[in-house]
C-alpha cells in the first residue's frame, strides 16, 4: 500500500549513508594523492617557463564520471525551491574537477614530465536531456606536458 | 606526431602552417551500463563504465585528427582543444581540432 514511499525512504537512506561515506573516502584519497604529486609543476598559463629551451612535449589528460547520490539529488531538488546554494552539488564537482586534475597529474609521471603547462578544464553533463533520470558530470583536465631534455 | 595545446612545440620552429584539422565521434552508451550507471546513482560514486567510454571516444576523436594531419603532411597538431556537446540523450559527441603545423 505505502510501497512507493517505503522505497523512497530506503533510497533516501541508503543514498544518506553510502553517498557520505564515499565522498569522504575520496576526499581522503584526493588529498592523500594531491600531496604526493605536488611535485609536479602545473599551470593554467600557456607560456613556457623562460628559462627552458628544450623539452618534451606530449598532450595528456585525465578524465571522470561522476554521480550524485539520491538523497543530495533530492536535498538539491528541495534547494530549487528556495533558492542559494546547492551546496551537494558544489562538492561532486569540486571532487569531480579535482580527480581529473589528478589522473592528468598521473599520465604526466608515467610520461617522465616535470610540469604541465596550459590546463584547460571541460565539464560537460552526458546525461542531458534524460530528465532527472540520473545525475552525474564528466570533467576532463588536458594540458601539454614537459620533460626537459637534459642537455 | 608531436601533439600539444599551446602555440609551439618547445625547442622547434614552425616553418609551415597548414590550417585546422579536426577530429569527432559520436558514442552512445548501451543499455547495461545505463543500467548499472542508475543504480551507482543511489549510492553515488564515479561511474567506471561512462569515463572509460568517454576516455575511449576522446582518443578515437584525436587519433581521427592526427590522421586528417598525416594526410596532409603535417608531422605536429598544435593548439589542440576538445569540446563535448549532447546531441541527443544517451550519446555524447566528442570532438577535438587543433592547428596542423611542419616544424624542423
Amino acid at each position: 500500500m505505502y510501497l512507493d514511499l517505503y522505497i523512497f525512504a530506503a533510497l533516501l537512506v541508503l543514498g544518506f549513508f553510502f553517498g557520505r561515506l564515499a565522498e569522504k573516502k575520496h576526499f581522503k584519497s584526493i588529498i592523500e594523492r594531491e600531496k604526493k604529486y605536488r611535485q609536479l609543476l602545473t599551470f593554467s598559463g600557456r607560456l613556457l617557463p623562460p628559462d627552458l629551451d628544450r623539452a618534451d612535449a606530449e598532450l595528456v589528460g585525465g578524465n571522470v564520471v561522476i554521480s550524485i547520490d539520491y538523497f543530495k539529488r533530492i536535498a538539491a531538488g528541495l534547494r530549487s525551491i528556495v533558492g542559494g546554494r546547492v551546496t551537494t552539488y558544489e562538492s561532486l564537482l569540486e571532487r569531480a574537477r579535482r580527480e581529473a586534475i589528478l589522473r592528468m597529474k598521473e599520465a604526466a609521471i608515467a610520461k617522465g614530465a616535470t610540469m604541465v603547462v596550459n590546463v584547460k578544464l571541460e565539464t560537460s553533463s552526458i546525461t542531458k536531456g534524460k530528465g532527472q533520470q540520473i545525475g552525474c558530470v564528466e570533467v576532463y583536465a588536458y594540458g601539454t606536458a614537459l620533460s626537459p631534455i637534459l642537455a | 606526431m608531436l601533439v600539444t595545446n599551446i602555440e609551439t612545440i618547445p625547442g622547434k620552429r614552425v616553418t609551415t602552417h597548414l590550417g585546422m584539422v579536426q577530429g569527432n565521434t559520436v558514442r552512445a552508451k548501451h543499455v547495461g551500463r545505463d543500467i548499472m550507471a542508475g543504480l551507482k546513482n543511489v549510492f553515488g560514486g564515479e561511474l567506471v563504465g561512462y569515463t572509460e567510454l568517454l576516455q575511449e571516444s576522446r582518443e578515437e576523436a584525436t587519433a581521427r585528427m592526427v590522421q586528417q594531419a598525416n594526410e596532409i603532411g603535417a608531422n605536429a597538431v598544435v593548439n589542440v582543444r576538445y569540446s563535448t556537446s549532447s546531441v541527443t540523450a544517451g550519446a555524447a559527441e566528442l570532438f577535438a581540432y587543433g592547428t596542423a603545423v611542419i616544424v624542423e
